[in-house]
């Protein structure tokens, strides 16, 4: 019976979680639309996460096509399929491994950091001080943020996934002296706008739920500083679940419509 | 006590009638009444965690109140909406204990950040910084334009805090604490420094603090806030010379 309790209250808990988010996105969506628009702050926003992330986004692709291609090569090869390396490549990186691990990547370095940083202006009363100089912080603060990463993960995704490829040619030139234009005109000519399209659109709502858990993380921070750790860390977590599910999501109405 | 004396003749700026605010079954606040008049300076003294921050957090709107009724301006801010509470909001300028400074930002942004979303009250203007100077320099700090909060003394920052609500030009400024973790000597810099601030502007202020120096020196009226109720009101000197064992306990310690 305690168990069963203690599971109902845990769930009911979840779902109160799940309905102040959502009302958290509402908001977002109404004041998205209000004046006065923060263009400053999110221009400065979109290049502290995009700017500053390029070298970490651009290293973690290098490396994933690196790896990609290292690891496929040996069965490949078995299966007498070499030529096949460069598009399977690509549609793998395009559709599925550089969309969800960049959005990882970048939940862990923006989705904390914006949990971090809201979280101590909250401790800090700075939120507090925005609101009683009549000034709307939930729009300077939480709208820029979550419109800076919408805007900025599928400009990193596409840069990731370029990177990638190079990654791959790399290994496929220095194993197999596979040429550039070969590798690449194989490249493009297995890719869709069906492998295209999709992935770059869900890339859209990955940035949104970085920024969107992100910042109801940190603009609801509580018990001090301890509770800006626990903002921080709580916004990665439930970001890189939200990820996979979205992506989930994705994959599933992709399937259904080509 | 009698409080004619004091506020004869003046128009209440804000008028608090039966305050109430529980913190599920903590009541902070049981039924307070205040009235701050024009250009006054109130002070309210009480215990800690009796109710004096979360009633002028209810005050402008930080917290919400469960029974009672504010009035700022003629006001009732229960019937206000959203931009008729920020326009209330410039009227009223607050203090925060901690300063609250935006740390990512200058001093030199940090007073251009309220200024530069009030065009419409400040009227409009190409550059803020003879604004912002003029603040800083009311609050002596016009050399520290470019630094950083995490560059400035906790003085520094309570001035610089104090310049920041100034900015907007309000016409009720209120104090949380402006003394608490600062060295006597910057305390009384600080005491003077609101004094110099009111006389200069005519603002009409509450100071919640807890220090009988800075409330024997600036206030023109004191309430006593004992379990969530005024418990006794006057002028520093009768709350002072009276016998009962409760105010003596502020007085006295």
């Amino acid at each position: 019976m305690s168990f069963f309790r203690t599971s109902m209250q845990y769930i009911l808990k979840y779902l109160e979680e799940v309905g102040e988010m959502s009302a958290f996105a509402g908001r977002f969506f109404r004041e998205l639309f209000r004046r006065p628009f923060e263009s400053r702050e999110l221009l400065r926003q979109c290049y502290n996460m995009g700017n500053k992330s390029l070298l970490l986004v651009g290293v973690t692709g290098f490396i994933i096509g690196l790896v990609f291609t290292l690891q496929s090569r040996p069965k490949m090869l078995d299966l007498g399929a070499s030529a096949w390396i460069p598009s399977m490549v690509s549609i793998s990186i395009v559709r599925e491994i550089g969309p969800i691990i960049t959005a990882l990547i970048c939940a862990g370095r923006i989705g904390s950091g914006i949990g971090a940083e809201l979280g101590s202006m909250r401790v800090t009363e700075q939120i507090d001080a925005m609101e009683v100089s009549g000034t709307n912080p939930f729009k300077y603060l939480v709208v820029t943020r979550i419109l800076a990463t919408t805007l900025m993960i599928p400009l990193l995704v596409v840069m990731s996934d370029a990177i990638a490829l190079f990654g791959s040619f790399l290994v496929e030139n220095t194993k197999g002296d596979v040429s550039f234009r070969y590798f690449f005109d194989e490249v493009f000519l297995s890719l869709d706008f069906v492998d295209l399209i999709p992935s770059t659109l869900k890339t859209f709502f990955f940035g949104f739920a970085i920024g969107l858990v992100g910042c109801y993380r940190g603009y609801y921070c509580k018990h001090g500083t301890a509770g800006v750790g626990v903002a921080a860390n709580t916004a990665v977590v439930e970001t890189s679940m939200l990820l996979f599910v979205l992506d989930f999501i994705a994959v599933m109405v992709t399937d259904i419509f080509y | 006590m009698n409080k004619k004396s004091v506020t004869e003749g003046r128009r209440a700026v804000i008028t608090i009638r039966g305050l109430k605010k529980f913190f599920g079954k903590n009541h902070v606040l049981n039924g307070f009444d205040m009235d701050l008049y024009e250009g006054e300076t109130l002070v309210i003294m009480g215990k800690s965690g009796s109710g004096k921050s979360v009633m002028i957090k209810c005050l402008i709107g930080l917290e919400t109140h469960d029974e009672g009724t504010i009035n700022i301006m003629g006001r009732n801010m229960e019937n206000v909406t959203e931009d008729e509470l920020n326009e209330i909001r410039t009227e009223v300028g607050f203090l925060f204990q901690g300063s609250a400074l935006y740390d990512s930002m200058t001093v030199r942004e940090n007073l251009e950040f309220p200024l530069r979303r009030h065009v419409e009250k400040m009227g409009h203007f190409s550059d803020a910084t003879p604004l912002v100077l003029e603040a800083l320099e009311s609050v002596g700090l016009a050399h520290a334009i470019d630094l950083m909060p995490e560059e400035l003394s906790g003085g520094m920052k309570r001035r610089v805090a104090l310049a920041r609500t100034l900015i907007l030009r309000p016409k009720i400024i209120l104090y949380d604490e402006p003394t608490t973790g600062l060295d006597p000597i910057t305390s009384k810099e600080i005491v003077l420094l609101m004094k110099s601030v009111q006389q200069k502007y005519k603002t009409s202020s509450i100071i919640i603090t807890h220090d009988v120096d800075c409330a024997r020196f600036i206030s023109d009226r004191m309430i006593l806030l004992v379990d969530g109720i005024n418990y006794a009101e006057g002028t520093f000197a009768e709350l002072d010379a009276s016998t009962d064992p409760k105010v003596q306990a502020f007085f006295k310690s």
